[in-house]
């Protein structure tokens, strides 16, 4: 039951992102066309926000709901890695006009026809755990 | 109570957008986990015996119950958006937007949340559909794990902890947008 918690901040992402028209394959399309703020507001907002926050929680060593230590990592020193994936993700961020988040998220607002990228979404995670021995890193 | 809902049901602007999420990214930080959507698909492998096959998916997914959780709320997160607080489904894009999408092929650009000649159940099993959605699909699925992170983990988190690398990764994120953008889909639209 405790994971409840979890679905609920699900449910705010999924209404924020929806009304927010960031699911919309027409905002990624008006982002990648430099013609609106939109987006860059957004994400802008979120990372000032977000640098803010992180600052006042290392500052002020603020503890989580365990009482252990807040601590954000996600990096992998390598320009291989982020360069190279971050371009494959962003060719695909572009065509399905959606990320990982959204592509959830429009499942619900748009309908089934979604589960076909999700599914293969998987697929691609797994042709990458398979082919990572190969890949420069 | 009426003039709540029709408030809510209107367009939310970016100003109220950007902060939330951050909320977002803060709640979940507080219970002691770590933003990132695209890890769900590893998860999802992994439950799925990809294990027996690459030493990548030898994880303990039960530790991600928590973020599939997320995820089903994302997703009814949408589903209630679509059903109750979205009257009016036309997304106001720039003029100059639709007019660079009509001229490769988008006959109602903004009438709704996503193009029909791509994402409508019509032409499913037409060889477009199956690029956008199985090829994008894959890209997405292939270049997050690559990346080690997707919107959420590096251009929302990453950046918000001044990640050098995540700045790369956000970098490699606008080249590979950019080129499907401007060189690629013009050619895909054509399908």
């Amino acid at each position: 039951m405790k994971l409840l918690r979890f679905t609920i901040m699900g449910i705010l992402f999924g209404i924020i992102l929806s009304k927010a028209e960031i699911i919309s394959w027409y905002r990624i399309q008006e982002m990648f066309r430099f013609q609106s703020f939109h987006m860059y507001g957004v994400i802008g907002s979120a990372v000032i926000f977000g640098v803010i926050t992180i600052q006042i929680i290392k500052r002020m060593k603020l503890k989580d709901a365990q009482g252990e230590m807040i601590t954000v990592s996600t990096q992998e020193p390598s320009y291989a890695r982020n360069l190279l994936g971050g371009t494959i993700f962003g060719l695909g961020w572009a065509i399905t006009g959606a990320c990982p988040g959204p592509l959830f998220i429009l499942a619900g607002h748009e309908g089934w026809v979604f589960i076909i990228p999700i599914l293969s979404a998987i697929l691609g995670t797994f042709a990458y755990g398979v082919l990572s021995d190969k890949l420069p890193h | 109570m009426e003039k709540i809902i029709e408030f809510i049901q209107q367009p939310w602007p970016w100003w109220v957008a950007g902060p939330l999420i951050t909320y977002v990214m803060f709640s979940l930080l507080y219970f002691g986990k770590g933003f990132g959507v695209s890890t769900n698909f590893k998860t999802a492998c992994a439950m799925l015996g990809a294990d027996r096959v690459s030493d990548f998916f030898k994880i303990d997914w039960k530790d991600q119950k928590w973020n599939l959780m997320f995820v089903l709320g994302t997703i009814i997160g949408g589903f209630i958006s679509a059903q109750w607080l979205t009257p009016d489904p036309s997304v106001a894009i720039a003029a100059s937007t639709v007019a660079d999408l009509q001229a490769i092929g988008v006959a109602n650009p903004g009438s709704s949340y996503v193009p029909a000649e791509i994402f409508g159940t019509d032409n499913l099993f037409s060889l477009r559909s199956l690029v956008f959605l199985v090829g994008g699909g894959f890209l997405v699925g292939f270049g997050t794990r690559y990346a080690n992170g997707c919107t959420s983990g590096h251009a929302i988190s990453g950046l918000s902890n001044l990640q050098y690398w995540s700045l790369i990764a956000v970098v490699g994120f606008f080249i590979g947008g950019l080129l499907m953008t401007h060189v690629f889909l013009p050619y895909l639209m054509n399908l």
